[in-house]
């Protein structure tokens, strides 16, 4: 630390135009003071240095981060005026057309903070316009971070993290949104209430603790309200610590690249150089949020109304996030089952559960899912690019599609009527699609990923077009191909294998250990299936001579 | 007749007078016709032709042969087209017409609001409900004072609509699916006076609010909201179309993310190496 100041004043101060030979006392003083007492200066020496990866899709992740601190600075703001509670009061505001009706505490403040407060409406739609990015960086992020592999080994735990702050930031979301008691989320809270009650045997019990007694009860938005400013964001933050902690201390993965190893990290320092762009995309990260905070109106509450339980909207959605849940809500068929007088209302718990359990669980898991099939248990730290894995990438737009239709479906009632589609026949498509759209995207995902595969092996093998048109002594024309450049073959040779478990008989048709029970062999026809390099990469041996090869050797390849 | 003390044989007798019939039907349709004039809507089509309108009920009826006959039929007695229109009243005629409902385009789920064609004027419409009128009555048209939207009390009627039309009609009146192809429309383009006919007719899939459901008062202090609501400036922006988290999360997708992404390859990009 001193010397870096020392440096940097030796460098930059002037003193009655002579250069300073020393660093001032009162700096010297106080940094060394904090020095002795912190040991911040060694601290920071080694991790001021730090190196990170340069690449765009890096920084999704930072997203979530940075929209996570405007929630809490403008959170904090609304807590100021928001008043959470039930109790009934007649408005008397400037909003005309709700003055002299009835309506709760926490509605009335939410007015309040809208239409009465100075820049309370900008920070109530920056508030939740945070909420919405900080919930889609997350997922673009992991998304990101499942395509590439990065949760491989030894990054698991922050993985599993990564789905826990993703699950906390829903519940949040909910609890958020359903504090200002307006009529949409009320809809919302309603169906919450719907499922608990749902649940065999606790379900009414489960019930009436959250809501304090019958539906909607006069505690609910008490309740939400400490969960929503207290006990999750402090989950929240203490899982983002830890996540960024791991991360810091793990070091990232790396797109593969000239230089680039599992056994180092090449990039730019994080000070000055990383430090100046995490800095920049902080402020990018507000701008999009304040402009769109001011652009764009967000939960309007003021055009819902209060809530009253008797009272429903048509085209009531939840935010982004939650549309899976209320898409597979809308395609559940009415099912239920009764049963010595207890009912069992399927058509409610399996999209409530199902869907959920399906994606969070399954994002848990794949890690040492795919440890366990391929029995790689080696650290990663070279990203994969996502076709040199076809079969993970399969299963993720699998997954998205999943996700997608859901959450497409979450919206039947506004495509049914801004397109004139009968609302039937989206809910058939859509049971129909929730089984056949994840199988039929696997297949293309994975036709697509060969074929980038097979167009990186061509790079290799043949090289990239010259655009340079060359006419054979026989009259044939060819184009020229020239060696790709170093870096982008340098990138192309990050391919790593998949490794696979042994599952071949020997020569005397004994299967190997692990593979003779049944879960063994289905697991060595998996790790097969998952690890088998279809299209390896060649590289080209003859080089710039290739093109300028004689008919009838390959050369369909290059005349194009 | 026994136990009245009236004797059987002199009844008997009176109903065989060559003039009995005569005299029952008399008394029958002076009954039907008073007790009409007494009770049915004063300004009937009686009304209309006392007050020199029996024109309009010619002139509507031709230009009911010529518009709507091929599906109501001739006499408006209904096909398997169209239903009968009987009794539908003026209010009806006016809320289909003036909306471009009727006549219909082609038959689909449900009947959609166009440009009015060239005959549809405001005198058409008078002569076509007067016709309707005189064929059976029905729901009157409104008069100018009672949908006068300054006339009501907005945030009474915001709790009627909540309470009745938003179901279907959404939050704000921006409209919202119903089953089988229909929906109920954006209430963006209708005029109060058709916001009140609507209520009192209930057209396609829209049920009846008749004056003992929801009073004359009443349906003036929910037009004055529906009015009054389509006229509020969005404070917070634009209004994504006012239908909820549906825009809310396809701007934060399309806009927010791409210009994140963008940005993000941005100040990420390096000049390649030549």
């Amino acid at each position: 630390m001193t010397t870096t100041l020392n440096n940097a004043t030796l460098n930059n101060a002037t003193l009655n135009g002579a250069a300073l030979k020393e660093t001032p006392k009162p700096i010297a003083g106080t940094a060394s003071y904090l020095d002795d007492r912190l040991g911040a200066g060694s601290f920071l020496k080694r991790n001021l240095r730090k190196v990170f990866p340069d690449h765009w899709s890096f920084l999704l992740g930072e997203i979530a981060l940075y929209s996570f601190i405007i929630l809490l600075l403008t959170g904090t703001f609304l807590t100021f005026w928001f008043k959470p509670g039930m109790g009934h009061v007649v408005y008397d505001g400037p909003y005309q057309q709700l003055r002299g009706v009835t309506m709760s505490e926490a509605y009335a403040s939410t007015l309040k903070i809208s239409f009465e407060v100075r820049g309370g409406l900008l920070m109530r739609q920056m508030h939740h316009w945070a909420a919405l990015l900080f919930v889609a960086g997350m997922m673009v992020h992991m998304l990101r971070v499942f395509f590439t592999g990065a949760y491989r080994k030894p990054r698991e735990l922050n993985w599993i993290i990564g789905v826990l702050l993703l699950t906390l930031a829903l519940a949040e979301g909910l609890t958020g949104y359903s504090l200002p008691d307006d009529l949409l989320s009320g809809a919302g809270l309603r169906i919450t209430e719907g499922v608990a009650i749902s649940l065999p045997l606790i379900g009414t019990y489960l019930t009436f603790f959250l809501f304090g007694g019958e539906y909607p009860g006069e505690d609910v938005i008490a309740r939400f309200y400490s969960l929503h400013i207290l006990l999750i964001p402090g989950i929240l933050l203490a899982l983002i610590s830890a996540h960024m902690i791991l991360m810091w201390v793990q070091k990232h993965t790396q797109m593969p690249g000239t230089g680039r190893s599992n056994t180092n990290v090449v990039g730019a320092p994080f000070y000055p150089a990383f430090m100046l762009k995490a800095g920049a995309y902080f402020l990018f990260t507000f701008t999009a949020i304040a402009g769109l905070g001011t652009f764009a109106q967000i939960n309007p509450i003021w055009l819902f109304g209060p809530y009253t339980p008797s009272d429903i909207s048509a085209g009531s959605q939840p935010d982004f996030y939650m549309g899976f849940l209320e898409g597979a809500l809308r395609i559940m068929p009415a099912w239920e089952i009764n049963f010595l007088g207890y009912t069992l209302p399927l058509s409610v718990l399996i999209p409530a559960l199902v869907p959920m359990g399906i994606v969070m669980t399954g994002l848990a898991l794949y890690p040492f899912l795919e440890q366990w099939v391929t029995g790689d248990r080696r650290e990663h730290h070279i990203a994969d690019r996502p076709r040199n894995n076809p079969h993970r990438t399969s299963i993720g737009i699998s997954a998205v599609t999943f996700y997608g239709i859901l959450w497409l479906l979450g919206a039947n009632d506004e495509i049914s009527a801004f397109f004139h589609i009968d609302l039937y026949h989206t809910t058939i498509f859509g049971r129909f699609a929730i089984i056949l759209g994840p199988a039929l995207a696997y297949a293309i995902t994975y036709r697509i990923c060969m074929g980038l595969q097979r167009k990186d092996a061509d790079v290799m093998s043949h090289g990239v077009e010259s655009g340079v048109i060359k006419r054979m002594p026989n009259g044939q024309y060819i184009e020229v191909h020239v060696p790709p450049a170093e870096d982008i073959a340098d990138h192309l040779r990050g391919k790593a294998l998949i490794p696979i478990v042994p599952g071949e008989a020997d020569s005397e048709g004994i299967p190997p250990k692990g593979a003779r029970s049944i879960l063994g062999k289905a697991r060595a026809m998996m790790s097969k299936k998952y690890g088998t390099e279809h299209i390896p990469l060649e590289e080209d041996g003859h080089g710039h001579g290739h093109a300028a090869l004689g008919p009838g050797e390959g050369d369909h390849k290059e005349v194009h | 007749m026994i136990g009245t003390g009236i004797s059987v044989n002199s009844i008997t007798a009176r109903r065989r007078h060559p003039l009995a019939r005569l005299a029952v039907v008399a008394l029958a349709l002076g009954l039907l016709g008073g007790g009409y004039a007494l009770f049915a809507p004063s300004n009937s089509a009686d009304a209309a032709i006392a007050s020199g309108k029996a024109d309009d009920v010619a002139e509507g009826k031709s230009l009911f042969v010529a518009h709507c006959s091929s599906c109501h039929g001739m006499n408006a007695e209904g096909t398997p087209m169209g239903p009968p229109l009987v009794g539908v009243g003026a209010a009806a005629v006016d809320f289909q017409v003036s909306s471009g409902r009727m006549p219909a385009a082609n038959p689909g789920p449900q009947m959609q609001r166009k440009p009015l064609g060239e005959w549809v004027t405001p005198e058409a419409i008078n002569q076509l409900s007067a016709y309707i009128m005189s064929l059976g009555g029905g729901p009157q048209r409104p008069s100018a004072e009672m949908v006068d939207p300054a006339k009501g009390d907005a945030a009474k009627g915001g709790e009627l609509f909540r309470a009745n039309c938003i179901q279907c009609h959404n939050f704000v009146g921006a409209g919202g699916a119903l089953t089988y192809g229909k929906y109920a429309p954006n209430l963006n383009e209708s005029t109060p006076e058709q916001i009140y006919e609507a209520m009192v007719t209930g057209p396609q899939a829209m049920p009846v609010f008749n004056d003992s459901t929801i009073t004359p008062e009443d349906k003036r202090n929910m037009i004055a909201y529906i009015v009054q609501m389509r006229e509020l400036k969005d404070p917070g922006g634009f209004g994504l179309g006012r239908i909820g988290p549906v825009t809310e999360g396809l701007v934060v997708w399309i806009a927010g993310l791409s210009f994140m992404s963008l940005t993000a390859i941005w100040i990420t990009a390096k000049k390649r190496k030549k």
